[in-house]
């Protein structure tokens, strides 16, 4: 066990800067309207740091330093590319505790989780990529004896990258490693509730990179997000977010007739069938602690298992040991390495949790554990904190139909195969799911029939570097974490040529 | 100074007859400094992750709605004796499936961020209260 100290105090891992400013052309710039927004820390409930609040004036000067930037990075070998994102890889995992302790204080989440998942993931990650275009072909056709097709993978140029505050290196990681490794310059705006952190890793990475390649600026999305989405200066937007503010992207892209990708959450089934309790053993154990995963980051994550589908013969024993194994959940200080449940957020998010609990047993869901907000007291006392919650209830309660984002279940019973696979679907969303089974047949054809773009398969919230993710239906368009996603920021360039002397003939 | 009471949203479904949103006194006074920002404002329904489900804020026309949206209602946020200053709340028809029956209040809380929306900047954003609306329930 281990208690990190909290940034600020003589013996902490981390200390923030007062203030932090944009990152444009490779230094750092006051925004300028020169104002500044407080980033607060949910755990505390106090600001951390001043952050620069950027406005459509500094999104132009990061375009105009992406813009000078992007021809001569676009050019340089995929050799050269992938060395730079391997010493990005490095120097994370050197301060694999530095980031961790300052991304669990910005973001609330245990320090457990930023240890071992978001901060080695997003080295992984870079280390994927660096992978991925090194050993990425282009690819030619003959067309007939003397003409060939040549297919070249080209960077699309500039482009623009919106990203979430619930892992905030992790998931600006995924959008910029596949982005840099195809030779694109970049704006990108962080998350308005966790910034700094981004800050943080690019004031480690900055001199790795040519100056204006990477270029951060920081803001609300009404004053900056909106002006770097709808820019006829960049060539592509990537965006992980709500269905309002994608489809609001889209607009934008249509406008300027450039592709997009979106990530835009779910309400992801886990779905137990009847044979995982056919003995008491690891495996049984295993989908316990599978159940419990809806707690992972403090449920703020797009693919949380938020709705349990259990079958009915094993609907009582299953859910009684699996409510026994959520109280062992230890909610606590995020720093502290036992914690598993940290802080949620911000206050925004914690009141919306509250208001799902509220709305919950109006639609008349049983209340099954917790539902309140915890206040852990102490240095904590302003800390937004809320109990694992489980509610039993039905699939068309809102409950079950919305993204609350907080560690609260939704829990029902299902009758037999086609039961689960139709409640499991009776969704608007698709981004991930989970299916437990010991029979591989009955594994393989649920995994197959729920419309979802990731179906974890006797295990949940992995995330490896290499398996593609991304939605169906309304969660979204587009792959990360896999090489597809080295096509969403190129070009196909193809040469046609011709290796004869004869004419076509026509005039 | 005039105390401001909840203003209620008139009925824009088709075939219904009661109300479905309103907005409290604290989200009028809101609204009426944004507009004076901002000119005329709308509200589209949110669902999804991080800032999901929540009502988004913006400038009137900004965000283009469809046949895929439903028209919650109309909902006036001038002072009494004043010009009309008309905001409609739309949700998308599919999340409208799932939604119809509750009633939704626009209240506003201290915050940061809410995707594109246009209150942010003041360090709060708009959020959905519910409740169950007569005569309805969950379509089982």
């Amino acid at each position: 066990m281990t208690i990190y100290h909290p940034p600020g105090s003589p013996d902490s891992k981390v200390t923030f800067k007062p203030r932090y400013e944009n990152w444009i052309g490779g230094e750092w710039v006051k925004p300028v309207k020169g104002q500044y927004f407080e980033d607060i820390s949910p755990v505390n409930g106090k600001p951390l740091a001043e952050v620069a609040r950027g406005t459509a004036e500094d999104i132009e000067l990061a375009l105009d330093a992406a813009h000078r930037a992007a021809p001569a990075w676009g050019k340089t070998s995929a050799t050269a590319r992938a060395d730079i994102l391997n010493k990005i890889a490095d120097v994370i995992e050197a301060n694999l505790e530095m980031l961790a302790v300052a991304e669990t204080w910005e973001n609330g989440k245990p320090v457990r989780e930023t240890l071992n998942a978001d901060i080695p993931l997003a080295a992984d990650h870079f280390r994927y990529f660096a992978a991925a275009i090194r050993s990425q072909e282009g690819y030619f056709a003959e067309m007939d004896g003397s003409m060939t097709a040549y297919h070249y993978h080209e960077p699309l140029g500039v482009v623009g990258q919106i990203i979430p505050w619930n892992f905030p290196i992790l998931m600006a990681v995924w959008k910029l490693a596949p982005a840099l490794a195809a030779g694109n310059a970049i704006v990108l705006k962080p998350a308005e509730q966790t910034p700094v952190t981004i800050l943080m890793l690019v004031e480690l990475i900055g001199d790795i990179l040519p100056p204006g390649v990477l270029n951060i600026v920081n803001g609300f999305g009404v004053e900056a997000g909106k002006p770097l989405a709808s820019s006829p200066r960049i060539r592509k937007i990537a965006f992980t977010g709500e269905t309002t503010t994608g489809r609001l992207i889209l607009q934008y892209a249509a406008a300027n007739i450039i592709p997009a990708t979106l990530e835009l959450g779910g309400k992801s089934p886990n779905v137990f069938f009847k044979d995982v309790a056919d003995h008491d053993d690891a495996f049984y154990d295993k989908c316990q602690e599978g159940f419990v995963m809806f707690a992972f980051n403090n449920g703020e994550v797009c693919t949380s298992p938020s709705r349990a589908l259990i079958e009915k013969p094993i609907y009582d024993s299953f859910l009684g040991d699996a409510i026994t194994r959520t109280k062992k959940a230890v909610l606590g200080n995020p720093l502290d390495t036992d914690t598993m449940v940290g802080a949620q957020s911000s206050n925004d998010q914690l009141e919306k949790i509250m208001s799902y609990i509220d709305i919950g047993k109006q639609e008349g869901a049983k209340l099954l554990l917790g539902g309140e907000r915890v206040d852990l007291g102490g240095d904590l006392a302003g800390g937004f904190y809320v109990e694992p919650t489980i509610f039993e209830g039905h699939n068309k309660m809102r409950l079950f139909q919305e993204e609350i984002f907080g560690p609260v279940l939704a829990v029902t019973s299902f009758d037999g195969y086609d039961d689960g696979i139709s409640i499991a679907n009776d969704t608007l969303y698709g981004l991930g799911a989970g299916v437990w089974s010991r029979n591989g047949n009955i594994a393989y054809r649920a995994g197959r029939d729920i419309q979802a773009g990731r179906v974890w398969v006797n295990n949940y919230h992995a995330y490896p570097a290499g398996a593609a993710f991304g939605g169906y239906k309304s969660s979204g368009i587009g792959r990360e974490n896999n090489r597809l996603a080295l096509s969403a920021y190129q070009q196909t360039k193809n040469l046609l040529v011709s290796y004869s002397e004869d004419k076509l003939g026509f005039f | 100074m005039s105390v401001i009471d909840n203003v209620v949203a008139s009925v824009t479904v088709p075939g219904e007859t009661i109300p479905r949103v309103e907005f409290l006194p604290v989200t009028v006074e809101l609204l009426r400094t944004l507009w004076d920002q901002y000119g005329p404002l709308m509200f589209h329904q949110s669902g999804g992750c991080c800032d999901g489900s929540s009502p988004m804020c913006f400038p009137e026309g900004d965000f283009r709605t469809s046949d895929q949206d439903v028209l919650l209602g109309r909902l006036d946020i001038a002072p009494a004796g004043g010009a009309p200053q008309v905001l409609d709340f739309w949700m998308s028809s599919e999340q409208f499936e799932y939604w119809s029956h509750t009633f939704l209040t626009v209240d506003v809380v201290k915050g940061r961020g809410s995707g594109f929306s246009v209150e942010a900047p003041e360090g709060v954003r708009f959020m959905i209260r519910s409740r169950l609306m007569d005569g309805f329930g969950p379509q089982l």
